[in-house]
């Protein structure tokens, strides 16, 4: 039942403005993707290009192999979940989830049954006879969702719809919205600008920046092995560091950063024949200890500052080179010996923690 | 602060209070002026004299009077047909136009909105003057559609310009959503958009039909004799002078209007 969707070369200009440039995505059969990038990236547009509402200035769009890119939006096998959910004001709870099926001309009794099935599927049972106005937000939400999903579309288009709800709703929201997808094995597409609700909840992210995929994989992928520059710095919190090729050694690549700093990676993740590349580490892959600690990259550094977040400890590192690090510490144990400011400390980083990244 | 419930239970300072009385005093002066001589006209309707200015005890021939009259009724009809199909004309003119220009963009939409404004503060004389030219010159005769035409073309814009108030302040997503359901654009218009705008839809709707209900000049300009409005006839009567049965037909006219305005407002919360 459930298709998957393809972006073929696809490019929307809006005068002189280029909001999607020659795009190309496969989107797998019940799978959660997630287009995420800050706002006027154009991830939204790509999402009204899939729904219908925009038409692409060249390329192709195609659900479950069918090539959509001339058909109007209400001939097309998808549905879509409203950033406002666009709930119609004059019809009821039960009336607005029934709207689609009044549209396919659905027999009355199959339509009931299957709008009672919606509803309680969103857990809004008793609620039908109320008009939108008597909603809370997270129940418009619902409605929007139910609305949508009593149509059974191939796929489910997700316009950043959780993100008028408040942080304890969205974030139950996320994992209910998620188990949702899973039952159905429908496939989702969700936009949004937040990196915490794309992480929590997909399956794959492409990572959209000025039009363009500057990434697309995994959420483990995208954290760990950042693409770009951006992707890194989007995704999370990243130290981006230029790095100057020094020689290789067994299996590793010595590089020497700003300050002075010399540390190894991979040597497969080196481009042969650069001599500089952008490095991106992540603040929690520093291990930071007052005792001298075992990895393949050992540094001493000066703790210039420390902001105490509860769980967490952030510092900011200060290497005898003048090289900048932000830290990630777990607040383990309140025996174990506090790190502040001002403290000498030793810092191990594993060779494979460190990643290139394009500029 | 020792607690903020105190200021639910603080006196006015006396300034404020005095300013609040003066505000009252205003807002009953300008009543006063607005419905004393409506009052007045409706309290003579009953006067047993010929004259307005003398009482000289309670009647009710004059009631009678105007139910006798016949091209008095025929001319309230006349009125009453005119003004319910020029304010249909207009509410779908003005409905549709007001989509049309809010919705798509087009060459010449700048053009086409101004040009459906200018009817509206256009001076009626030269609106009834320019329609007469007009109607003479395409050879139409004058009669019930000239004077609708006539009504229609003033009356319209202020369906259009409270349609697209409203408009404006829709949620384009609305549109959208009933397309996305399966809706045509011509049924996520008419089951979605329309009802969206049924405030808006009656309130100009109201609009025209009184505006087509007590027009006189551009009636004039453009009816026959067996057209003749009761705007036409009234105005016709008291050329001759004023009578009683006048104050009687104004009393009518009185209750149907408040009949009308009560009406929309029960709508309009019935809506809500």
């Amino acid at each position: 039942m459930s298709a998957g969707v393809e972006l073929c070369n696809v490019t929307k200009r809006f005068g002189a403005m280029t909001a999607v440039d020659n795009v190309s995505l496969r989107i797998e059969p019940g799978e959660f993707l997630t287009l995420l990038g800050p706002s006027g990236c154009g991830k939204t547009t790509m999402l009204r290009m899939i729904a219908g509402f925009d038409v692409p200035t060249s390329g192709a769009i195609r659900v479950g192999g069918e090539d959509v890119t001339a058909l109007p939006p209400y001939r097309r096998p998808v549905n879509q979940v409203f950033q406002s959910y666009a709930l119609f004001p004059h019809l009821s709870v039960a009336e607005n989830v029934g709207f689609g099926l009044r549209m396919q001309g659905v027999a009355k009794g199959e339509a009931a049954e299957r709008i009672a099935q919606a509803i309680e599927l969103v857990s809004l049972a008793g609620l039908g006879e109320r008009r939108p106005h008597q909603l809370s937000g997270g129940q418009k939400q619902r409605v929007a969702l139910a609305r949508a999903l009593v149509c059974r579309p191939k796929v489910l288009l997700l316009d950043e719809p959780l993100s008028a709800l408040d942080a304890k709703l969205r974030h139950a929201m996320q994992l209910e919205l998620k188990q949702l997808q899973r039952r159905l094995g429908m496939t989702f597409v969700f936009v949004t600008h937040d990196q915490e609700e794309a992480l929590t909840m997909s399956d794959r992210i492409a990572i959209v920046n000025r039009g363009r995929i500057e990434q697309f994989g995994s959420a483990h992928e995208i954290y760990h092995r950042p693409a770009t520059a951006f992707a890194a710095d989007f995704v999370g919190q990243a130290n981006l560091l230029e790095a100057e090729f020094v020689r290789r050694e067994n299996g590793t690549v010595r590089v020497k950063l700003s300050g002075g700093l010399e540390l190894v990676l991979s040597a497969a993740t080196w481009p042969d024949d650069t001599a500089k590349a952008l490095i991106s580490i992540r603040p929690e892959k520093i291990h930071v200890s007052k005792q001298p600690v075992q990895a393949e990259n050992v540094f001493a550094a000066r703790v210039e500052e420390e902001v105490f977040k509860g769980a967490l400890d952030h510092l900011i590192l200060v290497t005898p080179g003048g090289a900048r690090l932000n830290a990630v510490a777990a607040n383990e144990s309140a025996l174990l010996e506090a790190i502040h400011a001002g403290d000498q400390v030793f810092c191990g980083l594993h060779a494979s923690d460190l990643v290139v990244v394009r500029a | 602060m020792p607690s903020s419930d105190a200021s639910s239970t603080l006196r006015l300072p006396s300034g404020l209070r005095t300013r609040d009385f003066l505000i009252g005093g205003w807002t009953a002066l300008v009543f006063v002026f607005l419905y004393v001589p409506i009052i007045v006209l409706v309290a003579y309707s009953f006067n047993a004299s010929r004259l307005n200015v003398l009482w000289s005890g309670f009647t009710l021939d004059w009631y009678v009077r105007v139910w006798d009259n016949g091209p008095l009724l025929r001319a309230a009809q006349n009125s009453l047909v005119i003004a319910c199909i020029s304010t249909v004309l207009s509410v779908v003119l003005g409905t549709s136009g007001a989509w049309l220009l809010h919705r798509y963009r087009f060459r010449g939409a700048g053009g086409i909105q101004t040009l459906t404004a200018i009817p509206m503060v256009m001076p009626e004389i030269l609106m009834g003057i320019s329609l007469l030219i007009f109607f003479a010159s395409a050879g139409l005769s004058l009669g019930f559609a000239t004077v609708v035409i006539g009504h229609v073309t003033f009356s319209f814009p202020f369906v259009l310009v409270a349609v697209q108030a409203r408009l404006r302040g829709l949620d384009p997503a609305l549109e959208e959503a009933a397309l996305d359901l399966g809706a045509t654009p011509f049924k996520a218009f008419w089951l979605v958009i329309v009802p969206c705008l049924r405030p808006a839809i009656v309130a100009g709707g109201l609009m025209a039909f009184s505006l087509s209900w007590d027009e006189l000049i551009v009636t004039f300009f453009t009816t026959n004799a067996s057209a003749a409005t009761l705007p036409i006839r009234v105005f016709g009567m008291a050329k001759v002078g004023l009578n009683p049965m006048l104050n009687a037909l104004s009393a009518i006219f009185v209750l149907a209007t408040a009949a009308v305005v009560l009406f929309s407002a029960y709508v309009r919360r019935l809506a809500r």
